[in-house]
């Protein structure tokens, strides 16, 4: 029996000690009249062997095209060291540190993420991880909302410049709350926060601003101007930050004169791999006077009995498991394997290894984006400065477009046809540390031909951008 | 010693990071950090042993026998994770199109059909992180579902008081108030107060069927029959699916929508404190509910379903498409089991679970349910060590890892005095059992003979007991050079 160790003999003796004839006795409490039927769907057990053929296969059918899609998710090296321990058993199979005295592995590890996200992001304190990036948002706002007692408005500033899939999950997740999402619009020639928009809310009462950086077009925003315009009208300013572009780009605590009062993000890129679209990890860190209102999991270092230094979970009071119905979050599991990783992926980098990634990953985009928009019918749509994404638009349908390069194995970008229509035929490319110098290239060429097939095959299709 | 600590100027592992460090050309000093992020600068090999020593301070299934009741601490098959774990899975970017996704979303499609058979629920989406994300999607769903009808007066959720803390959690985080209901003496909900606390007001009901007191619910069609005439709706937590895995199925309960915690029922690694996931199921009424985006399949191809398939939908609940590589694990567990394998894994964690709880009270431990069957979990109180003794159930729980076993889950539910909730799960061997009871018979001698001993466990592990109150009162949560 798969995973299951009794012999008949055990199971002989077990019943005979419970006093009851056969298993199913013990299912007796259950009314006859909800016992289920044999399962329709499910299908007969498979070997190790046969399943393994299975996935492999299912593997195989998907290939490996070279990847130019960011949004959200990035394709970076991970020290082959990283999984290895983090799949090691005591890591992998182990659960939430109840029990300090016998986790001290995970704890300290987690100790030590604290640490080294607080250094990456300029940041008093760090929780152990929410979920992913835009849950961890929507936990960021509603933290505001108890956090800043000057404002007496469930309102929040989001740009339009952030994350779109972020925006739909914050409200999706704090809508039940009448909290309301006031939406900022961009400046089309910089791709960044539009700022007389911004201004017009000057003396408005919201909870927080939310500041992506990099934003969803790659662009980087003034950071410092738009945390001084929070502070200086009641607003907390709410960091959403890529943590890899962190170490090369001022972190949230040194924003303005006094620095994001929350920052937050998504924790992939710091050694979660793609693995289509999770398990990765959301981050947050906070100011000092704020630890109380954070919510998720957080270690502190203690002594034990002989005065010796050892960790354990603390502030437990926030915590639904204590304090229920007034805690300051639901979560429980968060993504402690992924924190894992990402502190081993950290401290093998360091701060000068995850700089150079960053710097890399700031070059091919350069790169890629110059060769690309040579072609004739490519051209960038925005000037402000930009990390490792960027914004072109294409004188063809995108979706037609990346169809033609995915059937020649390249995935050429995210098409922003539905979230931002008013772009017209957009399309955000992203090249990491990853893609070489000929993966670049071959997909300078490929574009290059399928944009002179669509020209050479009579279709221009008018811009629908005015 | 920190990693912190082991750090020196100027040192790296090398290998890891590119060799060359280009301008960032076009980005304005501004914009710049100023100074390199204090990382810890260590050799490779220093990093490897450093993580590895670490790993050995843990507890783990992998290492030791882990009964924590609710937490389902069963072995993780280690195909899962290395077939998780392929290059051409790994590797795939969320946004990868259709045409470069057939092979996943046919793992995903066929997870959500399996999710249905296993639950008797209509419909199923996978992208709840962890239970509790799966607890806010059913809520949520809930006051979608009355809010569609016009019916906005329905302001309260009902939650026993036996029922982990996540519950009422969520009910507030959706908007809810909470009303709480009590737990008979012999485990059951408390009906008459149910009836009391039902009206035009009630949205819904928050139940863990078994219990949270690890005996099954009784009178589960009554309560769900009352439920529904007063025009709320049925909430399974999953939590403790383990014990009735194809023997009884929540959609056949009466519940109108669950979450399974895979990283529990279907052996996905707890990794720490997760990742888990938490997919929901639903019964006919709330399908137009369901979180997306979920898997569709044409009969020939597989596909997305978004918002614009699912315009009623609660909407996205991450950035993607939650925990995808935890559920490829979920996908592999359950092929490997296949559905005899399900049956069984109920079948044997109850076995455990009674037998457990049998040999325990012959010792002369106190089962908080005596006259109740033990499902895959059962509770002992202390308080009578605690009173007698001055030994806590903390006290136990220390000792017990002393012993090399994993301490229960302690102090819940928190309507029994001292105690421990114990879940063997299906994978450990009797002989495992007995070792078990053989240490909690010893620590009962201790407890009598040599308290002080007991008292202040552990003795054996890295620290010794460790001051909570201190951690929370000086707060030191990061390390700084100059502490």
């Amino acid at each position: 029996m798969p995973f299951i160790p009794h012999t008949e003999e055990d199971v002989r003796r077990m019943l005979e000690v419970i006093g009851v004839q056969q298993i199913d006795d013990l299912f007796d409490e259950i009314p006859p009249t909800l016992r289920a039927k044999a399962m329709q769907v499910v299908p007969e057990g498979m070997s190790e062997m046969e399943v393994t053929a299975l996935m492999q296969a299912r593997a195989r059918d998907d290939g490996q095209p070279a990847c130019f899609i960011g949004a959200g998710a990035y394709d970076h090296h991970i020290p082959a060291a990283v999984w290895q321990i983090a799949t090691r058993g005591e890591f992998y199979s182990a659960y939430t540190p109840y029990q300090a005295e016998a986790s001290q592995g995970t704890l300290q590890l987690l100790y030590e993420y604290q640490s080294m996200m607080t250094a990456l992001m300029a940041m008093d304190v760090s929780n152990a991880s929410l979920y992913d990036g835009a849950s961890g948002l929507a936990e960021a706002v509603l933290m505001a909302v108890r956090v800043n007692r000057k404002s007496k408005s469930r309102r929040i500033l989001v740009p339009r410049t952030l994350n779109p899939a972020y925006r739909k999950t914050v409200h999706s997740i704090v809508r039940n709350q009448s909290i309301e999402l006031v939406e900022v619009p961009f400046d089309t020639i910089a791709g960044q926060i539009d700022m007389a928009a911004l201004q017009a809310h000057a003396g408005e009462d919201f909870a927080a601003l939310v500041i992506p950086q990099p934003n969803f077009f790659g662009v980087l925003e003034d950071v410092d101007v738009l945390t001084d315009f929070a502070h200086a009208n009641g607003m907390l300013a709410i960091a959403v930050v890529n943590p890899l572009a962190m170490a090369v780009i001022k972190p949230p605590g040194e924003w303005g004169e006094a620095g994001a009062d929350i920052a937050c993000g998504e924790g992939q890129p710091l050694g979660a791999p793609l693995s289509s679209g999770g398990p990765y990890f959301g981050f947050m860190c906070c100011k000092q006077e704020m630890v109380r209102q954070m919510p998720g999991r957080i270690i502190g270092r203690t002594v034990d009995l002989e005065g010796k230094p050892g960790y354990a979970l603390t502030l437990q009071a926030r915590e639904q498991h204590i304090r229920r119905s007034k805690a300051t979050s639901n979560i429980c599991t968060n993504q402690g394997l992924l924190v894992t990783a990402a502190t081993i992926h950290m401290a093998l980098l360091g701060g000068e290894g995850l700089s150079r990634v960053a710097a890399a990953c700031h070059a091919n985009t350069a790169q890629l984006i110059a060769q690309l928009t040579a072609i004739d019918g490519v051209e960038r749509v925005f000037d402000g400065p930009v990390f490792h994404e960027g914004v072109l638009r294409l004188t063809a349908p995108v979706a037609d477009v990346l169809r033609s390069l995915a059937a020649h194995n390249v995935l050429g970008g995210f098409d922003l046809a539905d979230d931002y229509p008013e772009l017209g035929d957009a399309l955000l490319v992203c090249a990491t540390e990853m893609r070489t110098a000929g993966e670049i290239a071959e997909y300078a060429t490929k574009l290059a031909r399928v944009m002179a097939a669509r020209t050479q095959a009579k279709c221009p299709v008018e811009p629908k951008f005015n | 010693m920190l990693i912190h600590e082991l750090s020196r100027p100027g040192r790296r592992a090398f290998a890891q990071a590119p060799k060359d460090k280009p301008a960032l050309e076009g980005i304005p000093a501004a914009l710049l950090r100023r100074e390199t992020a204090a990382l810890p600068e260590v050799s490779e090999m220093q990093a490897v042993r450093h993580y590895t020593r670490l790993s050995q301070k843990n507890f783990s299934i992998d290492t030791q026998f882990y009964p924590l009741g609710s937490c389902t601490m069963k072995y993780n098959p280690r195909a899962c994770n290395s077939l998780a774990m392929l290059p051409g899975l790994l590797a795939r970017h969320p946004h990868a199109p259709a045409s470069h996704s057939q092979g996943f979303l046919a793992c995903m499609y066929d997870l959500q059909e399996m999710l249905k058979d296993v639950t008797g629920m209509k419909s199923v989406s996978l992208v709840p992180a962890a239970g509790a994300q799966g607890e806010f999607a059913g809520v949520a769903m809930i006051r979608a579902y009355h809010d569609s009808r016009g019916d906005t007066q329905r302001c309260e959720i009902i939650v026993p008081d036996a029922a982990h803390g996540t519950n009422p959690a969520t009910a507030v985080m959706c908007g809810y108030k909470v009303r709480e209901i009590p737990t008979l003496d012999d485990g059951d909900v408390d009906v008459e107060a149910l009836k009391k606390a039902l009206g035009p007001q009630t949205a819904g009901i928050m139940l863990t069927n078994p219990s949270t007191v690890g005996v099954f619910e009784r009178r589960i069609t009554e309560i769900a029959r009352l439920v529904h005439e007063a025009g709320g709706l049925l909430y399974y937590d999953g939590a403790n699916l383990n014990a009735i895995l194809g023997k009884v199925r929540p959609g056949d309960m009466g519940f109108d929508v669950i979450h399974m915690n895979l990283h529990k029922t279907f052996s996905t690694p707890h990794g720490g404190g997760g990742p888990g996931a938490g997919p929901v199921g639903v019964s006919q009424r709330l399908i137009p509910f369901l979180p997306v985006p979920m898997v569709g399949f044409d009969g020939h191809d597989y596909f997305w379903l978004t918002e614009k398939d699912c315009p009623q939908t609660i909407g996205k609940l991450s950035a993607f498409a939650g925990n995808a590589g935890v559920l490829l694990r979920a996908y592999v567990y359950a092929l490997l089991l296949g559905r005899e394998g399900m049956v069984r894994v109920a079948e044997y964690a109850t076995l455990n679970a009674n037998y457990l709880a049998k040999r325990l009270a012959d010792a002369g431990f106190e089962l908080a349910y005596p006259k109740r069957r033990a499902t895959h979990e059962f509770i002992i109180t202390l308080k009578r060590q605690a009173k007698d003794l001055g030994i806590t159930a903390m006290d136990f729980a220390k000792r017990l890892l002393d012993h090399g076993y994993h301490a229960p889950t302690t102090y819940f539910p928190l309507l029994v005095p001292e105690c421990f909730l114990i879940e063997p799960t299906e994978t450990e061997a009797m002989d495992a059992l007995d070792g078990f009871v053989e240490a909690m018979t010893k620590i009962q001698s201790e407890a009598e003979n040599t308290p002080e001993v007991v008292k202040t466990a552990p003795h054996s592990l890295p620290v010794r007991r460790l001051d909570d109150v201190r951690a929370a009162r000086e707060l030191d949560l990061r390390w700084n050079q100059t502490s």
